[in-house]
């Protein structure tokens, strides 16, 4: 430590920022992300349920698709409406008895639903191959990236990065979703879940069976983390239990809160922004270990998140008409 | 817009068919509400480990479900009498198929665990109770009494006990210090529920990274006796986790003598049930909060360091026993610390005796399953009131 400016950050490379495979790995994670909180937006930010099981609900997705194509040999698109059914039906399961409790009752109960999904996995080594996880449910998924691939390049790019036809479909799944969860909430049926959120008991006097539209909507959410998981699983190629910490569940709540509640087009920029900031760290040149700059990323989260907290709630992008937190 | 009721041979929703058939399954009589229980909790048992291999067993078995049955028929509406009786029943079965002395062991070893948990589930129902903050940050208070622990007694080589003090008195510095500086002046804004939890898991963040900033990822160990055991009755138990035990006790006994003999605990309780109404009477009510916090945080940083001293260190200690102290804490009743400390030395019992019939990774899952389902059948926990949900 003889030269100070040595603990200064100014050997930052900004190469990395200029990579195309450093973006589209940046991009693929913001968009599993921006799908994955797309569903904590409807719960949380539209009908005022706090899910933090979703975690589990993308465990579930993922389990559920590796599972059936790789261990069972079934046709891999076939495995994908299955697994989100399966999900549907956790979904189920879960809310059917806890949406009846008190808003932090039902965090800690789906916390803890999710974590137990998690041990499971871990243990169930028959079904899931334990901490080792699942291979090799990928095949056909990779037949379709060559060929988008092969599109790419006979359009003129060349040097096509091999994930890059992963970011294309995790984006163009993302922004359908964006847009229909918008068009949705339009609808009839999205007024209703803003007035649950709203007020639960003068929805019901209007003759709304509010319980049912919360269940419907954590259904729904847990089908979206569903899809985010079959995305996580074709991005790592395995399947693992230690991908479905908590820690992913309130990751997704960072996002959530960065792009602003009640805002699904926000979800895109708050995950965008919070993955060019995580993966950028790793770029800083500072004297320090892997491990140091690791915890240095989450202290980073925390602060925002603690910050954001503090001094807006709703948001980066939230109304603050519309703000949930305040009750 | 429909009418807000329905009338009869209207359709139903899938949700009022499953609230119309809770409604009609809590309106029977009591003994046969129990009955079922009773008899799904034996099912579960009975095919989790082995169906019982001689009519002795057979007929011990069902004596146990009867006498369960009926032990509960003069219980209605007392929860914690009840759940003592179905505690009971696992425990009589655990013993017909795996004997008295390997239950009572596993009972032992649960005991250290409960400790830790009680530990940290007096502090985290207290702060729950009182500030409507659902503590996510609670379980890092833990690690980092222990990483504080490792400071004084490993680093500097001092003895453990001195670590120990160190430990709490940081850690209960930690919790005071944050009142001061986020949570006082966040309930002064009139911030909501989700908002402070949701700070509260910025904070889980910033300490737990924190700690791994500073100390790394590897496994540490505090300087600690693992090898000598103490026998009796047949029955061995680890010095340190012995000493655990004892030195738990002790705390958690003077905590609840703390709590229902003096002023303050009294002013604590008064805040837990009802912050504003004790304002009103004329307590002092941030003086308490400030003890609160004091007390809620030291706590929690001496189950840290029983935690570091019975396994390791490392940046996820704490987190990964949140989620069972948050068990404790809701099977207790939230807010109620006697609930909290009585739920979390049962819940590590339990837990180790469920290794009895799954395998060992599964333990923390059973305690889940635990909580999950006295959510879904009385959400005010086995010592709470009625009134808080």
């Amino acid at each position: 430590m003889t030269d100070p400016l040595a603990i200064f950050p100014l050997g930052l490379t900004f190469e990395a920022f200029t990579d195309i495979d450093f973006w589209t790995s940046v991009g693929i994670f913001a968009g599993i992300y921006t799908i994955f909180a797309l569903g904590l937006q409807l719960n949380v930010g539209f009908t005022g349920i706090q899910n933090f099981g979703q975690a589990g609900f993308m465990a579930i997705g993922a389990y559920s698709m590796a599972i059936l194509t790789a261990e069972e040999g079934m046709n891999f698109w076939l495995s994908l409406p299955i697994s989100i059914l399966i999900t549907i039906a956790f979904g189920l399961i879960v809310g059917l008895p806890s949406l009846r409790l008190r808003a932090d009752y039902f965090a800690i109960a789906t916390i803890a639903f999710a974590e137990a999904i998690r041990l499971i996995a871990l243990n169930a080594r028959d079904l899931t191959n334990g901490a080792q996880g699942i291979f090799g449910f990928d095949d056909s998924w990779d037949s379709i990236s060559e060929s988008i691939e092969d599109f790419i390049i006979d359009l003129g790019w060349t040097d096509v990065p091999g994930l890059f036809p992963l970011f294309l479909v995790t984006w163009g799944i993302a922004v359908l979703m964006m847009f229909s969860l918008t068009r949705v909430q339009g609808t009839p049926w999205g007024r209703v879940l803003r007035a649950v959120r709203e007020d639960e008991d003068a929805a019901r006097a209007l003759g709304k069976n509010a319980f049912s539209y919360k269940l419907q909507s954590l259904a729904i959410a847990a089908s979206i983390g569903a899809v985010a998981g079959w995305l996580l699983a074709i991005q790592l190629a395995f399947v693992v239990p230690d991908e479905f910490q908590p820690i992913v569940t309130f990751i997704g709540y960072v996002v959530l809160v960065l792009g602003g509640l009640a805002n699904y087009w926000g979800v895109a920029v708050g995950a965008i922004i919070l993955w060019t900031v995580l993966e950028g760290l790793r770029f800083l040149e500072l004297p320090i270990s892997e491990t140091k700059i690791a915890a240095l990323r989450f202290i980073i989260v925390g602060l925002v998140l603690i910050g954001l907290m503090a001094f807006r709630p709703q948001g980066v992008f939230g109304k603050r008409e519309e703000m949930v937190l305040g009750d | 817009m429909e009418a807000g009721t329905l009338g009869p041979g209207q359709e139903r929703t899938m949700g009022e068919r499953f609230a119309h058939a809770l409604n009609r399954f809590s309106e029977a009589p009591y003994v046969v509400k129990a009955g079922i229980g009773i008899f799904l909790l034996d099912l579960v048992l009975v095919l989790a480990d082995r169906r019982p291999d001689s009519v002795g067993e057979w007929v011990l078995l069902l004596a146990i479900f009867a006498a369960t049955v009926a032990a509960m028929v003069p219980l209605e509406r007392r929860p914690a009498a009840t759940a003592a009786v179905v505690l009971a029943n696992v425990v009589a079965i655990l013993i017909l198929y795996h004997g008295l002395h390997e239950v009572s062991q596993r009972g032992i070893n649960g005991l250290s665990l409960g400790a830790i948990y009680a530990l940290g589930a007096v502090g985290l129902t207290l702060v729950y109770g009182i500030l409507k903050l659902v503590n996510f940050a609670h379980g890092d208070f833990l690690t980092f009494g222990a990483y504080m622990a490792y400071l004084v007694n490993v680093t500097w080589e001092l003895p453990l006990v001195f670590g120990l003090a160190f430990a709490v008195l940081t850690t209960a510095l930690l919790g005071i210090g944050l009142e001061k500086v986020m949570w006082g002046p966040m309930r002064g804004r009139g911030a909501g529920m989700l908002q402070l939890l949701l700070m509260a898991i910025g904070l889980a963040f910033v300490i737990r990274y924190g700690i791994q900033f500073v100390w790394g990822t590897e496994l540490r160990q505090l300087n600690v006796n693992r090898t000598d055991t103490v026998n009796f009755l047949d029955l061995r138990v680890g010095r340190t986790q012995l000493i655990v035990i004892i030195v738990g006790f002790v705390t958690l006994i003077a905590t609840g003598l703390m709590l229902r003999m003096t002023l303050l605990g009294k002013r604590m309780r008064a805040l837990s049930d009802d912050l504003d109404l004790a304002e009103t009477s004329g307590i002092d009510t941030s003086r308490v909060i400030l003890y609160t916090w004091l007390f809620a945080a030291g706590l929690a940083g001496l189950a840290g360091v029983f935690a570091g001293a019975i396994t390791q260190l490392q940046p996820e200690l704490g987190f990964e026993l949140l989620l069972p102290i948050f068990a404790a804490v809701v099977l207790g009743g939230i807010g109620n610390a006697f609930g909290a400390l009585t739920a979390g030395i049962v819940l590590g019992v339990v837990i180790e005796w469920s290794t009895l019939i799954v395998a060992p990774g599964l333990k923390l899952a059973v305690g889940f399953v635990i909580l999950i389902i006295v959510l879904i059948i009385r959400p005010e926990g086995i010592f709470g009131h009625a009134r808080t949900v």
